[in-house]
């Protein structure tokens, strides 16, 4: 079966055509890109006045299966991935029981591929049972899938394990992801610890939590040559810290959040527990730094954090709320208007963080780039269209989002996975 | 070939190539001796030998004691641990009194590297070093090239790996000093946990991959994995630690036809090395014990030969 895409405006991370070209997907690769493609047999779809992006990669998700079925299931989490324009995600490894063992890696890749929709890689632990006490079997978690490590959701905090996985990762050749958070620093803490969590008397999570870790994992970075990739970065003062040692050629990556860069700790003002998220919303200097950051390549890339939460777990006190968000179904939108409506980011740019970037920092040499010979993974936007987050829209299994009733510019029309459409509007 | 002229032997750091050809070539005279229905020579009638050791060890103590025996020296052993040390006398001070009983070589084991060397700055007699901290075990590494020679001919040219816990490893690090001096070229290999990177400056290669290794070596020493390091969590498990980097038989079917594999012992079987490895055809590890009775023969015979030395002392 092949898939003919006519009339896209192809963006791609260098450039955004001038001009419309007709896409041809064959056996799940793009076979060919020119101005006007004859194909008989092939599935049509009109691209006109849409903007044609690589299918969009999101390498940090939270699908709660195993354990927490009742929030989110793969199934449920590729569905609304697939809505959000995603053709590849990873989904991170603090489920019940925790990835860090090859059973449960398999559990998620056999599951994706039984579902078979877009692509899921699971990220492995870094730790046992993410307790930063004894390194996992990374070997044997590379191959039965994963794509990454880390201990998400916690970090890992004894600086010799630390050091260890880091030489050992660097051997078995994969990458490791830092939930940076001192966790000594934030027991109990509900919000940003400053103004707003002075005002309204909660517990802070002060933002030296987060920059400790990241400088000593650069520290531990340059020490030993390794490669580092911090998750959800929400600080100035971390994004300083990593400009700093990009430019010393230290072998950091970095992604930001749509709420890190949309959202301040002023949400948190109504009480609202799905504002409520770790790393915690900051303040206006802080997402400030977020954008300029993605601007000028000190983050790497866009993930979501989709971190989806039942109803019933929301539906507390601030104190007693999980943090998350469910983010999947918003980031193109929030993307769209908070950065290139704003022009904090071009296309092109865009399609650097959400796809190339992702991409690239995960060693997928066919993904994130629209080009003959390339993954036929395919995100169709709607560059202009206006719509308003409804609770009713959302396909994931958990609607906690706090930019419910938010209006937003840009929308998937369409997602391409391997030729594929697995989603359409 | 050379004259030996040392008094002690503390490491191979200073101990030249003609040294050590010198040592092999006098030990090979004295195999014979041990293969002999009455296995002594006079050579050192009335020397007096003891083995201090205040870490346990079972191979290295009896086969030095075995050596000094066979060239007739008295010998008395000293569990160290278990005696003056546990009242709170210093190494120094239980070394200086066993000395002041004329003793000629003290045979000395101790889990802080350097402590041959400073018994040397301050004893008259010859101080053999039978391993300190993860340092130096230069009888170990002299016993494997006199078996390495034995088995393939030559060390010159030949490729070793090594692999395994390189980081805690004192005959990883005495055979790459002596087998680099021989010519030889030493690959480490194992978790990057347990290779530190600046055992290249010692003369080593690094090479993660396994099969890589073993497709190209002449020689693969396996080290043991010291269960009691793992408390600092060195290795994911040990179990994948056998499933990546165990030598077993499926590993080796891309060896070379004439490989031999070698272990200092004890070994942890199915753990570093599978059984039918350790007991297979290309095992030469029970030859490797014969040998360091012989090679220990010589080296003590070389040193107590040679004239006293000046101490800081005397």
């Amino acid at each position: 079966m092949s898939l003919l895409i006519k009339n896209a405006i192809i963006v791609n991370a260098d450039r955004m055509a001038k001009q419309p070209q007709d896409i041809l997907i064959e056996k799940g690769v793009i076979a060919k890109i020119a101005p006007s493609i004859k194909a008989d047999k092939a599935k049509v779809i009109d691209a006109k006045d849409k903007l044609v992006l690589p299918g969009l990669i999101d390498i940090h998700v939270h699908f709660r299966e195993p354990g927490q079925e009742h929030k989110e299931t793969i199934e449920t989490g590729m569905a609304a991935a697939a809505k959000g324009g995603f053709t590849t995600v990873m989904c991170m490894p603090n489920t019940n029981p925790v990835i860090d063992n090859r059973s449960i890696a398999e559990l998620v890749v056999n599951e994706a591929k039984r579902i078979g929709t877009i692509n899921v890689f699971p990220i492995g632990a870094i730790t046992e049972g993410l307790k930063s006490e004894e390194l996992t079997d990374m070997f044997e978690l590379k191959d039965a899938g994963c794509a990454a490590l880390s201990d998400d959701g916690r970090c890992v905090s004894n600086s010799h394990i630390m050091r260890l996985a880091m030489e050992y990762a660097k051997m078995v050749g994969i990458l490791l992801i830092q939930h940076c958070e001192d966790h000594d620093l934030t027991v109990g803490s509900v919000m940003n610890e400053g103004i707003t969590s002075a005002l309204l008397g909660f517990k802070g999570h002060p933002g030296p939590a987060e920059s400790i870790i990241v400088a000593r994992d650069i520290e531990l970075a340059h020490y030993l040559d390794a490669r580092m990739h911090f998750a959800h970065m929400s600080l100035k003062r971390s994004i300083e810290l990593i400009r700093a040692a990009k430019a010393k050629g230290i072998k950091i990556t970095a992604e930001a959040t749509p709420h890190h860069f949309t959202l301040t700790e002023e949400a948190l003002k109504s009480f609202d527990t799905n504002a409520k998220v770790n790393p915690p919303l900051r303040t206006e200097e802080d997402v400030a730094a977020v954008k300029e950051a993605l601007n000028d390549g000190t983050i790497d890339c866009i993930v979501t954090d989709h971190a989806p939460h039942a109803r019933e777990d929301k539906e507390h006190d601030l104190d007693h709320a999980p943090c998350g968000i469910t983010g999947l179904e918003t980031s193109v939108g929030l993307a769209v208007t908070e950065l290139v409506d704003t022009k904090v980011l071009s296309w092109p740019q865009l399609a650097e963080k959400m796809a190339s970037a992702p991409a690239r920092i995960m060693g997928l040499t066919k993904k994130g780039a629209l080009a003959e010979d390339y993954d036929g993974d395919v995100t169709i936007i709607d560059p202009k269209a206006e719509w308003v987050v409804r609770e009713e829209d959302f396909v994931s299994k958990s609607v906690n989002s706090p930019f419910v009733g938010r209006k937003l510019k840009g929308r998937v029309e369409a997602t391409i996975c391997a030729g594929k459409v697995v989603f359409s509007r | 070939m050379s004259e030996w002229t040392k008094h002690d032997l503390l490491d191979l750091q200073d101990v030249s190539r003609d040294e050590i050809e010198l040592i092999l070539q006098t030990a090979k005279s004295f195999k014979e001796v041990s293969a002999r229905d009455v296995k002594k020579v006079p050579a050192l009638r009335g020397k007096t030998v003891v083995m201090l050791f205040f870490e346990n060890s079972t191979r290295t103590r009896s086969s030095f004691e075995l050596a000094a025996k066979r060239l007739s020296a008295d010998t008395i052993n000293i569990a160290a641990g278990s005696s003056s040390v546990s009242k709170g006398e210093s190494v120094l001070d239980t070394a200086r009194n066993i000395e002041a009983m004329n003793v000629d070589a003290i045979i000395v084991r101790h889990s802080a590297g350097g402590v041959p060397q400073m018994l040397s700055r301050h004893l008259k007699a010859s101080i053999i070093n039978a391993g300190d901290g993860c340092r130096s075990h230069p009888t170990q590494a002299l016993l494997d090239m006199f078996t390495i020679k034995e088995k393939l001919g030559r060390i010159e040219g030949l490729k070793v790996a090594i692999v395994g816990d390189i980081r805690h490893s004192r005959v990883a690090r005495s055979n790459i000093k002596g087998l680099t001096t021989m010519g030889a070229e030493v690959t480490v290999c194992g978790p990057a946990t347990l290779v530190p990177r600046e055992v290249v400056s010692l003369g080593a290669k690094i090479n993660y991959d396994i099969y890589d290794v073993i497709k190209k070596s002449d020689v693969i020493m396996p080290l043991r994995i010291q269960m009691e390091r793992q408390e600092q969590k060195f290795l994911p498990s040990l179990r994948e630690y056998a499933i990546r980097f165990g030598i077993d038989k499926t590993k080796l079917k891309e060896a070379k036809k004439n490989v031999i594999i070698m272990h200092p012992g004890p070994t942890n079987r199915g753990l570093e090395l599978s059984a039918e490895v350790a007991d297979g055809e290309y095992s030469v590890i029970l030859d490797q014990v014969t040998n360091g009775v012989a090679v220990r023969m010589a080296i003590l015979y070389l040193l107590l030969g040679t004239k006293e030395k000046p101490t800081e002392d005397g």
